[in-house]
């Protein structure tokens, strides 16, 4: 079984402490993403998995085994590099080789793995060259051939797409996952990118600081982020906040922000109703934000200027101006609206998130 | 996530062979780190940490050659502060430098700013060019003694037959000559190395900028000083400091041209270290002379230090 | 190019230019005429009326014959070749060694070690030729090749030690951690891995460290004394001129004949020399 089992994982840089204490247990044959901002201990934790930095405390189990002092060669890992680190000095199919060569797997298997790799990812023709004479995709496809090759427990994966141009980078995420579906090994992949992560992961790790945020499937985090910053960071574009505050007014819950108040109804205010008076933050996604039509109750509708208008082609993003602050609508094609319109919102209060305004924890 | 409660087997890995002891110690960044750092310390300890140590013992004692020495403090230094040889050979070594450095360095920067543009034949031109610095020093100085020769020498009659001379020049014979000449020849052996190295640093400065400034509105000159001239400084910096050590300790040259003569006119530290501790077997003032240049060296080189650590904190 | 009138060019450009390459290869045109001028026409004055010094109507090899067959040149050039070569390979695997722990690997004290091999390279000949005699005597390798191959590493492992770390240090780490996660030892990742990349370097290092060799001079003249050890820049030296007579023929020959395999290698792998030469300067 080829679970990977991150316990009470810490690094320290001299005196940076790059990752706090992480948990994690990834199933066996589960494709995990570790997702965040630069610096987020995200890289870090990946690179003491593979072996490649040395672990300041906390364990490292793949299988059932601690491989905190194992060389990488003695992990049974594979990791895809960001820049692919193609041996430039060998051919490609030297370069899916190299790693069978040096575990002494006799001549005869190596060529039949070879093949087989270069089969599923369509490089067949490409064995006799080296890496200068490839593309960036084929560079790229090279590289999962050599992990694949070698028939690991758990493929390690860093930022492989972000060299990519960004046609290609869509391209190569639905070849990932099909590989992925076909393969049925586990994987560890480490990516800044939230779509990447999203469309990849069995489940996503959102980490900040060094420290794991929150976990769960895609979904999850999208309609039930656990503090602002995942909110924010996962969906694009990225969700809309308003400071507020709760406040009792006969007999109802209101949210008031700078331009705008509500009306909370009846099970949100419930839920929230114990943090009256505090400071909070309100949350919604630019998608959420529909052009009220009338029907919505007046208490979850405010007005907005338009600064902006965006139009994609399948969407229209609508930077507008609600009080002091600015939000994002994403509507429908259809709408009509232009520079200076006044616009009406109404909003889905089970799409509305709430934040603590200092602990910035969901309620 | 809960983590759920694991018993950690320590079942030996699949793929985790056993490795042997040798195996696992290199492994490890520091061990591998001694045994690939072994041999070269060794060969340098050997021959040049215990040589200096031996050289400074020397050089406190009153040793010959065959003859073992005893202890006798700073004497040979005091003595050679009273030796005139000494004095001129000191006096000789710094005008060296100084005066053919400076040379290098200016003919140098020329040739290199000449080869930074394009022509035709160039990378043959650039390839021909550092043949005296390639050519042993040895072979190529007693061309030139050859062209220097009193009786047979083709510059004096180069120099005769376009009417700047009537008589002979020795250039080698004349005390004072001897001293010029022997810099003119230091100076065309090192221009090559000061040219294709400062022609590297030039073509790492990018031309945008000498466009921009004449866009500006400066003039070749200006350009030059302002925008080239204060990008090519580290790697001048790093060129001069190298050359100025090697020429400071030079030998080859002088021993062939003019042996230190004409009456010691040419006489430098490493020649008269040489003719003492060589040719006459006084070893320990031999020694003592060479430590001479010691001091003077260490300075250059912590200069050097200092400059790369600037450079690169930047 | 330089803008304007066609005489700015010649003034500027050409002529100096001219004037630079005429000075720096004139005393190789000269070495060559010499070798093959007969000896009366060598010894003629400078002042007598039929001095023709660029050229020669009668072009002789009798001095590079004698020179081949009345002298040790032969030998000498095969005991230069021998040492260079030796010298070379000895300081190529030190400082490849060298060169990869202090650029590659963290371990204490190497920052000091890595000036300290720096500084030994600053560290001029002509300032521990003598006492390194006396500890060539004492390990009785006097008067034999052994003193020099042993000897000339210590200028040339720290030059190679140096350009070296130069190229390891332009190759991405990503390539040996990757080696090192597909079975490879650490050792193992340097010797597959990072050397083969880093040949270029290597090249440039062994021609650098081939041309500094036979270029040395002071520790072969107090370290050989018999004639049939010498090295050919010692042996032109000291066995060529007999008495306070110069052979002036057959020492331009010498001269000629000893550059030749320097300039040889040189022709083929210009531009790793320069790589080499710059790269020393650059860091």
């Amino acid at each position: 079984m080829a679970r990977v089992l991150l316990r009470n994982l810490n690094k320290f840089y001299d005196d940076v402490h790059a990752v706090k204490d992480v948990n994690l247990e990834i199933r066996d044959k589960e494709f995990v993403v570790l997702v965040g901002p630069s610096g987020c201990g995200k890289t870090t934790t990946l690179r003491m998995v593979a072996g490649l930095e040395s672990i300041s405390s906390g364990q490292v189990l793949i299988g059932d085994t601690v491989v905190n002092d194992l060389a990488p060669m003695d992990r049974d890992i594979a990791m895809v590099f960001q820049n692919y680190a193609l041996y430039p000095h060998m051919s490609v199919y030297d370069n899916m080789a190299f790693g069978l060569k040096m575990r002494k797997v006799d001549r005869g298997d190596i060529r039949k793995r070879v093949q087989e790799a270069a089969d599923i990812l369509g490089i067949h023709d490409l064995l006799a060259r080296k890496p200068r004479q490839l593309s960036g995709g084929q560079r790229q496809r090279v590289a999962l051939g050599r992990a694949i090759v070698r028939h690991p427990q758990v493929f390690l994966f860093d930022e492989p797409l972000s060299n990519l141009d960004a046609k290609l980078r869509v391209q190569m995420r639905v070849e990932l996952k099909k590989l992925h579906n076909r393969l049925n090994t586990t994987a560890v992949y480490v990516t800044h990118d939230q779509v990447e992560a999203m469309t990849l992961g069995d489940r996503v790790v959102v980490m900040r600081g060094g420290v794991v945020q929150q976990v769960g499937e895609p979904l999850e985090l999208y309609n039930a982020p656990v503090n602002r910053f995942v909110a924010g960071f996962i969906g694009s574009p990225a969700m809309n906040f308003a400071p507020a505050r709760l406040r009792d007014g006969d007999g109802k819950l209101h949210a008031e922000a700078s331009g705008f108040g509500l009306e909370l109804p009846g099970a949100l205010a419930a839920r929230l109703r114990p943090h009256t008076g505090r400071d909070v933050v309100l949350g919604v996604r630019p998608e959420d934000l529909q052009i009220a039509n009338g029907s919505a109750p007046p208490g979850l509708c405010f007005d907005a200027m338009v600064e902006v208008v965006e139009r994609l082609g399948a969407e229209i993003l609508l930077d507008l101006q609600v009080g002091q602050q600015t939000m994002v609508a994403s509507v429908e094609p259809s709408v009509t609206a232009k520079r200076g319109d006044k616009l009406r919102f109404a909003l889905n209060p089970e799409r509305l998130h709430f934040f603590d305004a200092a602990s910035e924890a969901a309620i | 996530m809960a983590i759920s409660e694991v018993v950690v087997t320590q079942r030996a890995f699949a793929a985790a062979p056993q490795r042997g002891v040798a195996t696992r110690l290199l492994e490890d960044e520091r061990w591998l780190a001694a045994a690939l750092l072994l041999p070269t310390v060794i060969l340098l300890g050997l021959f040049i940490a215990y040589p200096f140590v031996q050289g400074v013992w020397l050089s406190v004692t009153d040793a010959r050659v065959g003859v073992p020495g005893h202890f006798i403090g700073a004497a040979n230094f005091v003595a050679l502060l009273d030796d005139s040889i000494f004095r001129v050979a000191v006096w000789n070594t710094f005008i060296y430098t100084a005066v053919a450095t400076v040379f290098k360095l200016a003919l140098g920067l020329w040739l290199a700013l000449l080869l930074n543009r394009h022509f035709r034949g160039k990378a043959f031109t650039r390839a021909f060019i550092l043949l005296p610095f390639i050519i042993p020093t040895v072979l190529s100085t007693f061309a030139w003694k050859w062209m220097f020769d009193p009786t047979f020498s083709v510059i004096n009659w180069s120099l005769f037959q376009l009417g700047l001379i009537h008589s002979r020049i020795n250039w080698l014979g004349d005390p004072g000559l001897a001293l010029i000449s022997v810099i003119i020849v230091n100076v065309w052996r090192g221009v090559p190395f000061f040219a294709i190295s400062l022609l590297a640093g030039l073509q790492t400065i990018n031309p945008e900028l000498q466009e921009a400034a004449a866009i500006d509105g400066a003039r070749p000159w200006q350009r030059f000083w302002h925008v080239t001239w204060p990008l090519l400084l580290p790697v001048t910096m790093v060129v001069v400091l190298f050359s100025v050590i090697q020429t400071f300790a030079d030998f080859q040259l002088v021993y062939v041209l003019t042996g230190g003569g004409p009456a010691n006119a040419t006489q430098l530290f490493a020649t008269y270290a040489y003719q003492i501790g060589v040719g006459t077997g006084l070893l320990s003032e031999g020694a003592a002379i060479s430590l001479a240049m010691f001091p003077f060296l260490l300075f250059v080189v912590v200069v050097q230090l200092l400059y790369i650590r600037r450079v690169e904190v930047h | 190019m330089i803008e304007g009138a066609k005489w700015r060019r010649w003034v500027y450009f050409y002529i100096p230019l001219g004037l630079f390459v005429f000075w720096l290869l004139f005393p190789f045109y000269w070495m060559l005429v010499t070798s093959v001028r007969p000896d009366r026409e060598l010894y003629r004055p400078w002042m007598a009326p039929n001095y023709t010094p660029f050229w020669t109507a009668h072009p002789t090899l009798v001095h590079i014959t004698d020179l081949l067959t009345e002298t040790l040149f032969t030998r000498w050039m095969a005991n230069t070749l021998f040492i260079a070569i030796v010298s070379t390979v000895i300081s190529l695997f030190c400082g490849l060694l060298a060169g990869y722990a202090l650029s590659r690997l963290k371990f204490p004290g190497g920052g000091a070690l890595g000036t300290g091999i720096f500084i030994t390279y600053l560290v001029p000949q002509t300032l521990l030729f003598i006492p390194l005699a006396d500890v060539i005597r004492n390990f009785k390798l006097g008067d034999t090749p052994w003193a020099l191959i042993l000897t000339y590493p210590t200028f040339l492992i720290p030059f190679c030690t140096w350009l070296l770390m130069g190229y390891f240090k332009a190759i991405p780490r990503e390539l040996e951690e990757c080696a090192r996660i597909d079975g490879a030892t650490r050792w193992k990742a340097m010797l597959y891995i990072v050397f083969p990349v880093a040949v270029p370097g290597i090249l440039s290092a062994g021609i650098f460290a081939f041309t500094l060799s036979w270029n040395e001079f002071i520790y072969a003249l107090v370290f050989l004394s018999s004639a049939e050890q010498k090295t050919v820049s010692v042996g032109v030296t000291s066995e060529l001129v007999r008495g306070d007579v110069f052979y002036w023929g057959q020492l331009m020959a010498g001269a000629l004949l000893g550059s030749i395999p320097v300039a040889f290698i040189y022709s083929f792998f210009v531009e790793h020399y320069v790589a080499g030469l710059t790269g020393s300067v650059k860091g």
